[in-house]
């Protein structure tokens, strides 16, 4: 054999093994991701260390802004184009895209135990298994304790009402000149909670949607009346349009807010961002007369249907959601924890911050009071479609577009309507 | 002596260089040849334009038919056969008004809103547009100081990019930005620009013209410096004042410019979407909701994402940009005729 002989057979030989290596080397995945606070670090931690026990899988992990989550990524996933898993708040309303796992895990009795509650709400019609929940949330507020202190002004306490709070929050406000007294993130979500205290019921006797009722009005009432009255500030609600959100997260962390209705899943922005410069404190949802409620919620991470892998796709789930694993990752990003056995044995959160703590005690305890019609609301698959129909058209009634009848008129057309338009051709 | 001799170290580096495009040229050449041969040389200049029409054909006229026929369907499915045939049901819903001068009467009352908010953001951003521009080509065509350097200043803003310029804007305008600062630092209370709609709908207006000034002053400058300064200075002899200039030559030669600047201002205004959508973000309420932000909302926004009832708003949308393009075409054969 020559010399160029054998150079070429022993080119094409390596050329060969690089290739066939090459081919069982990579199962390429793609997680689409938003972060609230910094959980994108915790969740690539678990992603090198399954990469490290499966070196025939690599995965990517696209970390996008929550706006992406909620209006491209639908696009996306009806065009058959989406990533293989996704990180989503929209828990039903994305259902019909997610993978049933069930025939690739090899435990499913250990998800159902797990997850069982929250695998419907990603399930609405049926008993699939898509996913688990990255973080159990529930809607409350949070206020300035310190400058409660500074005004001496008592916090209101348990059993409290939104009148209450709202009196509370203007003394404070007034005697120390703070511009906002409460804000609310603008989300139909937030909203829910409270009109639920204040007696809406969400829906009829039948089970259908039926967004406006006395209960709802009277919080949207509130609402209105605050906005003009100057304790929540227009420009939060009025300076946007349609169901676009918008969070006073960064104005409560600058203290320039007495009482910021959000929810749990701001704890470790607060923790980060706040830390010992004034007493953030979390405090029970305010009562109506029908309740004293929060919204639950949450982020889950789903298996994608159109996934070319669901076998390795199913395996990197069992890997994710191995208790040991959810642990370390609610732990680290203090989350309450979506895994019912970590819920009732206990998370190691990683701080030691007084307020963080008190924070997440403070919403993990409030779970037991959610009203059931906050539940249901939050399992319907279409509880986006009334979300922003409320939101919107209360939008527009504070700027002064729509008179509050208006609204609510409005409020229940747009939700016939889009539910309408999503059974055609379903 | 040969010329490969007397070729300088450039010129051989270009000949070398340009050897692949004479190549390609010359390989393309024989198609086209075989086809004059069959077709003679009449059918030629179609055959060249064949390229770029099955560009446009493919990325325009395409979308456009299959727009149109989204917006005969109904349902929330993504493709074609997937859709439901509605008909007209999409254009009847958005039609569908008790007082076309009173949007809360109109079924659809915010694809309404979106077109009354084109129509004033349009007429007052065209017209302050095309006047702004027209007296700064009129001061950048004088003979001052550091004229290239203005030129340079008042172009830079169509530089960046629309985001760019809104954010900087949303900067400046916020409860604390710049400017409330520059206010109360004067003794002034601060101003919530984006929380009263006239304040959101004048910043709106202003900041595009900001933005979009010095591309039609750019046009406008070109028309003045082609205007021939004899006319000028025949004026100047004749004692002609500069009012009857101005009137009587500048402004009628200008006048095929002014169309063009008018006419693509027009347009640009009535698709006016992502400079606003940072701005306000359609608010307060929907006092700065344009038409197309009501489409991308209508198709992507909401969880029942309507690409049908999108659809319909876009072929409208798309009948008014024809309907000002036909104006335009007229007016410019209107002046040709003399």
């Amino acid at each position: 054999m020559t010399y160029r002989m054998k150079s070429l057979l022993g080119t094409s030989i390596l050329s060969l093994a690089l290739m066939t290596s090459s081919a069982m080397a990579e199962t390429e995945l793609r997680m689409t991701w938003y972060d609230d606070g910094n959980e994108s670090a915790a969740m690539q931690a678990l992603l090198d260390k399954f990469e490290q026990q499966n070196p025939d899988v690599s995965v990517t992990l696209d970390v996008v802004p929550y706006k992406a989550i909620i209006e491209s990524l639908p696009v996306q996933l009806a065009a058959g184009d989406g990533p293989d898993l996704a990180r989503v708040t929209d828990l039903g309303g994305l259902s019909k895209y997610y993978l049933d796992m069930t025939p690739h895990l090899e435990n499913t009795e250990y998800w159902r135990e797990s997850f069982g509650p929250f695998l419907k709400w990603l399930s609405p019609e049926g008993d699939a298994i898509s996913g688990f929940m990255t973080q159990l949330s529930v809607t409350g507020p949070y206020v300035n304790k310190t400058l409660f202190e500074q005004a001496g002004v008592e916090m209101p306490g348990e059993g409290a009402t939104w009148d209450d709070w709202a009196t509370a929050v203007n003394e404070v406000a007034s005697k120390l000149d703070i511009p906002i007294p409460m804000a609310w993130d603008r989300s139909g979500h937030r909203v829910s909670g409270p009109a639920i205290a204040q007696g809406a019921k969400m829906f009829d006797a039948d089970g259908n949607p039926a967004l406006v009722d006395d209960g709802l009005k009277a919080m949207a009432t509130k609402l209105y009346d605050w906005h003009q009255d100057g304790t929540m500030a227009k420009e939060l609600w009025g300076s946007v349009s349609g169901s676009t959100y918008l969070g006073a997260n960064e104005d409560f962390a600058n203290a320039q807010v007495v009482m910021y209705m959000s929810g749990s899943w701001q704890i470790p922005q607060f923790a980060d961002k706040i830390g010992d410069a004034f007493d953030w404190w979390a405090v029970p949802a305010p009562c109506g007369p029908a309740a004293c409620t929060g919204m639950p919620g949450g982020a889950a991470l789903v298996a994608i249907k159109d996934t070319e892998h669901p076998e390795e796709v199913s395996k990197l789930m069992e890997f994710l959601a191995q208790e040991e694993n959810l642990a370390e990752f609610y732990g680290k990003n203090l989350f309450i924890p979506g895994h019912l056995g970590l819920a009732e044995g206990g998370v190691e959160f990683a701080s030691e911050d007084p307020r963080a703590i008190h924070a997440l005690e403070t919403f993990a305890g409030a779970v037991p009071s959610i009203s059931p019609v906050a539940f249901d609301l939050q399992g319907y698959a279409n509880n986006r479609v009334m979300f922003n129909a409320l939101i919107s058209r209360l939008g527009e009634a504070i700027v002064g577009e729509l008179t509050l009848d208006q609204a609510f008129e409005r409020m229940t057309q747009d939700v016939e309507k889009q539910l309408a338009e999503k059974e055609r051709g379903n | 002596m040969s010329s490969d001799t007397k070729m300088t170290l450039s010129e051989r580096l270009q000949t070398v260089a340009g050897w692949p495009l004479q190549m390609f040229f010359r390989i393309l050449d024989v198609p086209f040849r075989a086809i004059q041969k069959l077709g003679g040389i009449g059918p030629m200049p179609y055959v060249f334009l064949l390229p770029n029409l099955a560009f446009f054909g493919l990325f325009v006229v395409v979308p456009l038919f299959i727009n149109f026929g989204f917006s005969l369907t109904g349902g929330t499915n993504l493709f074609p056969q997937d859709r439901v045939y509605v008909g007209t049901e999409q254009y009847e819903f958005l039609f569908n008004c008790e007082n076309y001068a009173d949007t809360t009467t109109c079924q659809e009352d915010r694809f309404w809103k979106g077109l009354f908010n084109t129509a004033i953001f349009v007429f007052f951003q065209v017209a302050f547009l095309v006047l702004f521009s027209l007296i700064t080509a009129l001061v950048l065509n004088r003979k001052i100081r550091a004229r290239g350097f203005f030129r340079a200043v008042f172009f830079f803003p169509v530089l960046l990019s629309p985001v760019v310029v809104a954010l900087i804007w949303k900067w400046i305008l916020l409860r604390d930005g710049i400017l409330n600062a520059f206010l109360v630092s004067l003794g002034f209370d601060k101003i919530l620009f984006f929380v009263s709609p006239e304040w959101a709908m004048f910043w709106a207006i202003f900041v595009s013209i900001w933005a979009h000034m010095g591309f039609y002053t750019l046009i406008l400058l070109a028309g003045l410096q082609a205007i021939p300064p004899d006319l000028y200075e025949a004026a100047e002899m004749d004692g002609t004042s500069k009012e009857r200039v101005f009137w009587r030559i500048t402004l009628p030669l200008l006048w095929p410019n002014m169309l063009v600047v008018i006419v693509l201002a027009l347009i640009k205004g009535v698709q006016i979407f992502d400079e606003v959508y940072v701005l306000t973000g359609g608010g307060p309420g929907t006092a700065t909701q344009f038409i197309v932000q009501y489409i991308y909302n209508t198709g992507f926004t909401n969880q029942v994402q309507n690409f049908g009832l999108a659809s319909a708003a876009s072929v409208v949308l798309g009948v008014m940009l024809f309907a000002l393009t036909m104006m335009q075409l007229a007016a410019t054969r209107r002046r040709d005729n003399g």
